[in-house]
């Protein structure tokens, strides 16, 4: 059997995946990439988007949002701020949230209220036209 | 002597103390688990965090012009100590030790003619703290509302601190919290988080190779220094949570032995006493009758 790369996706509140695969397709910013085993080392930043995780015949697709890839010789690690499996969005509910948050930021009494609600706004619109790219 | 009724009475109020403190330490033991386990989980993104950047700073290493959040402001004469304590009570020296460390910190910054801003997580460090330097205190975070410790719940104070850094209010900020060690020790740490530093020994050895950078090594490190310093927050929330429950088991468990003991002791005063009244009683009956 071929060697498999070593892939580990962490998010502030825990470990998601630690497991040896085959290819990870990175959403990075400058464009998407993807990892074999023995990439020559990398840093970058990712966008909101869609990682692949391929592992024989399985692929696993995740949403991640925020954060950051490296590659070093022990393998991928991918820091996000958040990461959710495709199967568990709900986008009902996200377009739900998306109503809410837009008439938070229509209600909003101050400058600090404002940022808030721009802030959950951003975030939701962000990930509902990542939805919408790959619908 | 003190009379029966008044022993009653005394027996039965420390009985109910200590089930008081029987059932606090209890709920702390279950509660120091899941916050345990958190602390645990988030472990590992906070590691790897470290040894990424610890290996970008060691490349940008006399640079000039690098981030100020990595180099510094070139100065340190405002020091800002962010101190993080529990919002409850009754967790042993929890917050005093904490505290204390703190104010040692403070008073040497102070003797060395620094000038010294406080911000403080927790509403017990806060009012002790309020004793000394009330002056000195530029923030507050309220974290009473939070019943789990979410990354969400850090980022306010994280950019907080960023946004004060940028308007040059202070140009070292030190944090202190209790890293969990155990229900039974809970270590008082002080983390230097602005400008940050990195323990040589994380940088991870590329094997003669160089990292290739997307966006470049800058843009890279300006993105992550400030997440970085809410990751670090963030640690050391969940560190202390843990902490704050293992500290309050710790206490409640000694609370409940030593109501144990003081019921032993007050129910062999009672029967003592019991059986004090009752040979008097006697005595008063038999040297009656043998009077008349």
């Amino acid at each position: 059997m071929a060697e498999k790369l070593h892939f580990e996706l962490v998010s502030p509140e825990r470990l998601l995946i630690s497991s040896d695969v085959d290819m990870v397709v990175v959403p990075g910013v400058e464009g998407d990439f993807g990892v074999l085993i023995n990439h020559a080392p990398a840093v970058s930043t990712l966008r909101t988007g869609i990682l692949h995780v391929y592992d024989g015949d399985d692929v696993q697709d995740l949403l991640v949002r925020g954060g950051f890839a490296e590659v070093n010789p022990n393998g991928l690690t991918i820091l996000a701020e958040e990461a959710t499996p495709m199967a568990d969005i709900d986008r009902a509910a996200l377009e739900a949230d998306l109503k809410n948050a837009n008439e938070d930021v229509a209600d909003a009494k101050n400058e600090q209220q404002l940022a808030d609600a721009n802030k959950v706004r951003d975030r939701l619109v962000e990930i509902l036209d990542v939805l919408d790219l790959v619908a | 002597m003190a009379n029966l009724k008044d022993l009653r009475n005394r027996i039965a109020s420390v009985q109910s103390t200590q089930k008081i403190t029987k059932a606090m330490k209890m709920v702390a033991a279950s509660k120091l688990r899941r916050a345990q386990e958190a602390a645990e989980a988030a472990r590992p993104y906070a590691e790897r965090m470290e040894s990424v950047l610890a290996s970008l700073a060691s490349s940008m290493v006399g640079q000039v012009g690098g981030p100020k959040l990595l180099g510094g402001t070139g100065k340190d004469d405002v020091y800002l100590v962010v101190v993080a304590t529990s919002e409850r009570g009754l967790c042993g020296g929890f917050n005093t030790n904490i505290v204390k460390g703190a104010r040692l910190k403070i008073a040497r910054l102070l003797a060395e003619g620094k000038d010294v801003k406080i911000v403080t997580i927790g509403k017990k460090g806060a009012a002790s703290l309020r004793r000394d330097y009330k002056s000195r205190m530029i923030k507050h975070f309220d974290m009473s509302h939070v019943k789990r410790l979410g990354f969400s719940d850090a980022m306010p104070v994280a950019d907080y601190l960023l946004a004060a850094f940028e308007r040059g209010e202070f140009d070292v900020c030190t944090l202190f919290y209790a890293k969990f060690q155990s229900a039974l020790t809970q270590i008082v740490t002080d983390q230097q988080m602005i400008p940050a530093s990195f323990d040589a020994d994380k940088v991870v050895d590329l094997g003669g190779g160089a990292y290739d950078y997307e966006p470049d090594e800058t843009e890279i490190l300006e993105a992550l220094l400030p997440r970085n310093v809410g990751v670090q927050l963030f640690r050391a929330l969940l560190e202390n949570a843990a902490s704050e429950q293992g500290s309050r088991m710790t206490a409640m468990d000694n609370a409940t032995r030593n109501a144990g003991e003081m019921i032993d002791s007050l129910r062999t005063t009672y029967n003592r006493t019991r059986q004090a009244v009752i040979t008097n009683e006697l005595i008063e009956i038999i040297s009656g009758a043998e009077a008349i």
